[in-house]
């Protein structure tokens, strides 16, 4: 593999974690090489060490990790020999990283002009004098429009993507040879990502980098990498190039992330295994409105605009009026039927669950469930009301979003304690291990806590939780955002047969249209409070009407062959 | 900025009021008979009943209120009975004496507690670490007075390299010309070198008393929020954008640690003003801790009220400072509110 052009080069590293129960290897063995100018993709899933091989690579691994075999050479350095003092002068000079969740990865009360003058400083590339107009520089390359305010402000005023360029910008501002991509984009919206990537393609390309890209998405990584590096439980299982991969994936656990990996023209069962029972999905027919949403409109008072101003103010002036997060909305969801509702951040598709949930009392418009207008229900009272057990929610986060000092069975238990559905304390235990049992949750893990459990596992108690009382509508928050797509596959089949057994709607929020496109029937399409589209999945999806939506599509990665 | 102070300012108020009630109210209730007390062992019932109505404590209880209100508002805090003084005046002389022995524990406290909290979390179960912890339970488990007494024996007594522990300065020393009641400062500007170190030898034995009390939770505190914020994604950045590990550790770890240990700060400084009372004692210093102590024995009440009351307002006065320093460290503060 070694070859006289290449710029790093990995033997047999190995990396050990000195934990509570011994030493864990996350890598085993690995060699990567990467050529000057090239673009290489590592790809895996959470555990597969991926971003562990990375911060060896820079040597920032944190106390109990340490590279117990191997060798690392860079530009004919070794790496893993380099005192900490040469490494200093080699990080952010020669070789730089930039993060996953950009607003934490810089420091929140310290101007990010400063952050990059810090950089430029350490490795001698600016003095006092030209250090502002250098980190100005820094700023406008990465197309960040008025650099120079842009250069006072803290992270917290920016956005998210606009904090992944100020991290670009610091990675290069020294202009060093390699950089390392750990998850880049991560948790930012569609257009967002779209536009990161390409602005660290354009720099790397034009200033003749090596870029290592580690992700979890096989379609990203295949979009915008040479090669690609697919590891799995810390070794690597295949490399080869991003049309090979694509095309003629050799190795089993590749085949499997592909096949998890949704896309357009397959269906649900498709991302699973093959050995998987693939019973088709029963097909709904939507029956009578469910919710009906008219005019839902959400109003928050513009900080710092007094009472004063708000009375005598002009009505007119955009200073004074209210924001509106959500802007007259108006859908419906019929029974039976999966509604996804997607956007980008910032859209109100969250603040919409939170009024359909009744959490959030609507400004105007009515939310009518089940023909009863629930809108009208103050959110405080809405707790106790005879409707509350009908409208369930799945959120976001599996781990965040179950208590940490319950058991699986608690959790499960919760809402079935709170409405009093359960006689006894045996008729409850048997509900729940019923529940565990339809949500493919092993019976025996009911009585762990959730860090015992595995994102999936926590997922299933999370859906179980919400399906304990037989809603009738589901409101799923991203349920799906933060699992490993294989998992991702196993839990959307999963909501997909319990709707069908259960005759349940589902409001879908997400931002991943791949996801929505496969288990939606409708989806609405929003931005800035407002619909902009609204039709049927295939509709919307394959000739979307609005250029907006088209704006979203167009910002899918698009891997080079999407062969199945 | 400003409007922010003032909006602080405001809710102090309600604060104050309350102090002024219940130190009226304890004062009153406690044992004792301030009458008894003044009119001496031997005297009458009569005699007794001449000095109490004297004193207006005939009254009923409302009416002394008022009329304590009423003194307030024009600035008299009554009168001492046993120094025969003003109280105002009183606290005036002895407030600086406490505020510098206090501020100059605290300052000894955190010149110590900040280095060993930042070393104990950046060496992670090194020696430092262990030794912070040792050094930390020993200091909060020590009672003022004993470390105090302690102090006094050792270098006073046996080592004799410690002036006599009566008060801010030896007998032949006088005063510096008052500026700002605080020795050490007064004494630098009058240029007298020779008070100075006076002052200081006398200020550094209970002044060392103070800062092994204070040191525990400083330490502790500074040690956690080290910890918390060293493995927060921005030092991965600022670790692999190759920044020196001084300016990882002060310029990004530290700035970002520093708010949970300035909120300690007040506590402590509010631990520190009780601890006070008594090392005063132990060290004949004329502060107002050991002044409001023989008041009190003495059932003497308007000093006592005239100490609670100045203490609430140093404390309140404290607290706006710690909540204005927020917004200095942490740009997020004033955005959010």
């Amino acid at each position: 593999m070694a070859s006289a052009s290449s710029l790093l080069d990995v033997q047999g590293l190995t990396v050990e974690f000195e934990t509570r129960r011994g030493v864990v290897r996350a890598v085993r063995n690995i060699d990567i090489s990467l050529a000057k100018g090239e673009t290489l993709g590592i790809v895996g899933e959470s555990g597969s060490g991926k971003s562990v091989t990375s911060y060896a690579v820079m040597r920032i691994l944190d106390r109990a990790g340490k590279i117990a075999a191997g060798s690392i050479r860079f530009a004919g350095i070794d790496l893993d020999k380099a005192s900490e003092s040469e490494m200093v002068d080699l990080r952010g000079r020669e070789m730089s990283m930039i993060f996953q969740n950009p607003r934490a990865a810089l420091n929140p009360i310290r101007r990010v002009g400063h952050q990059i003058e810090d950089v430029l400083r350490q490795h001698a590339q600016a003095g006092s004098g030209d250090a502002r107009d250098k980190a100005v520089d820094a700023l406008r390359q990465v197309k960040i429009a008025r650099p120079e305010e842009r250069y006072d402000a803290y992270p917290f005023e920016l956005s998210g993507g606009m904090c992944q360029r100020i991290v670009i910008a610091l990675a290069l501002a020294c202009r060093p040879k390699l950089l390392i991509a750990d998850e880049p984009t991560t948790g930012l919206d569609v257009t967002t990502q779209k536009a990161v990537m390409e602005l660290i393609v354009e720099l790397t390309r034009e200033r003749g980098m090596s870029t290592i890209l580690i992700t979890h998405d096989l379609g990203l990584a295949a979009t915008y990498c040479d090669r690609i590096v697919v590891m799995e439980k810390g070794a690597i299982v295949e490399t080869a190039t991003s049309e090979q991969i694509f095309a003629r994936p050799a190795h089993d656990y590749t085949r499997k992330l592909m096949r998890a990996t949704p896309r357009p023209g397959i269906g649900l069962r498709d991302l699973l295994p093959d050995d998987a029972t693939s019973t088709p999905i029963p097909p709904n027919a939507p029956g009578a409105p469910l919710l009906t949403v008219r005019g839902l409109v959400k109003e928050y008072e513009r900080p710092g605009v007094g009472v004063l101003a708000r009375v005598f103010g002009r009505r007119t002036d955009p200073a004074v009026l209210p924001f509106r997060a959500v802007d007259g909305l108006s859908f419906e969801v019929m029974r039976g039927e999966s509604v996804g509702l997607v956007g980008e951040s910032g859209c109100g598709k969250s603040t919409t669950s939170m009024m359909l949930m009744r959490l959030l009392d609507p400004t105007e418009g009515e939310i009518i469930f089940d023909g009863e207008n629930i809108g009208a229900i103050p959110a405080r009272s809405f707790a106790a009301d005879k409707l509350r057990p009908r409208i369930q929610m799945v959120f976001q986060d599996p781990t965040d979003s179950l208590n940490p000092r319950y058991t699986a069975f608690r959790a499960i238990a919760d809402p079935l304690l709170r409405f009093g559905a359960a006689s006894g304390a045996d008729d409850l235990r048997t509900r729940c291990e019923e529940l565990a049992r339809t949500v493919g949750l092993p019976v025996d893990l009911l009585d762990r806590f959730p860090h015992q459990l595995s994102g999936g596992q926590k997922a299933r108690v999370g859906i179980a939780r919400a399906i304990a009382l037989k809603p009738d509508l589901v409101v799923l928050d991203e349920p799906t955002a933060a699992l490993d797509v294989s998992v991702q596959a196993l839990v959307l089949n999963l909501l997909a047969d319990l709707k069908a057994t259960l005759g349940m709607s589902y409001l879908f929020v997400s931002h991943d249209l791949h996801v929505v496109r496969l288990i939606c029937d409708r989806v609405i399409v929003m931005k800035g409070g407002r619909i902009v589209e609204q039709g049927s999945a295939e509709d919307v999806l394959d000739r979307p009407q609005a250029d907006y939506t088209r704006e979203l599509i167009a910002a899918l990665p698009h891997p080079p062959a999407a062969a199945a | 900025m400003l409007k922010v102070f003032l909006g602080r300012l405001m809710t102090t108020i309600p604060a104050l009021i309350g102090v002024v009630a219940v130190s009226f109210l304890l004062t009153r209730v406690l044992p004792g008979d301030t009458a008894a007390y003044f009119a001496g062992p031997a005297a009458t019932p009569q005699a007794v009943e001449e000095v109490r109505k004297s004193l207006g404590l005939d009254r009923p209880l409302p009416e002394q209120f008022s009329r304590y209100v009423a003194d307030l508002s024009r600035g008299n805090l009554g009168n001492s009975l046993t120094t025969g003084q003003p109280v105002l005046e009183d606290l005036k002389s002895r407030l600086p004496a406490s505020a510098e022995l206090t501020l100059f524990g605290l300052v000894l406290s955190l010149l110590v507690a900040i280095p060993l909290g930042i070393t104990a979390a950046v060496k992670q179960g090194s020696f430092i670490d262990h030794a912070c912890r040792a050094v930390a339970t020993a200091g909060v488990s020590l009672p003022v007075f004993f470390t105090g007494l302690l102090l006094v024996y050792v270098f006073y007594f046996i080592l004799q390299i410690s002036p006599a522990p009566l008060g801010r300065l030896d007998v032949f020393a006088s005063a510096p010309p008052t500026v700002t009641g605080f020795y050490l400062v007064d004494s630098l500007i009058a240029r007298d070198m020779q008070t100075f170190k006076a002052t200081l030898a006398q200020l550094l034995l209970p002044g060392i008393t103070l800062a092994i009390f204070s040191l525990a939770p400083i330490a502790r505190i500074t040690r956690a929020s080290m910890l918390a914020v060293l493995s927060m994604e921005f030092i991965r950045t600022a670790r692999a954008s190759g920044l020196g590990k001084r300016t990882i550790i002060m310029t990004y770890a530290f700035r970002n640690a520093m708010l949970p240990v300035v909120t300690t700060l007040g506590m402590v400084f509010s631990f520190l003003l009780g601890a006070n009372v008594l090392v005063e004692k132990v060290f004949a210093w004329p502060g107002v801790g050991s002044y409001a102590v023989e008041a009190l024995i003495a059932s003497d009440f308007a000093p006592v009220q005239g100490f609670v009351l100045a203490m609430a307002i140093l404390y309140i006065v404290l607290n706006l400072i710690i909540d204005l320093s927020y917004r200095l460290i942490d740009p997020r503060m004033g955005a959010t509110s």
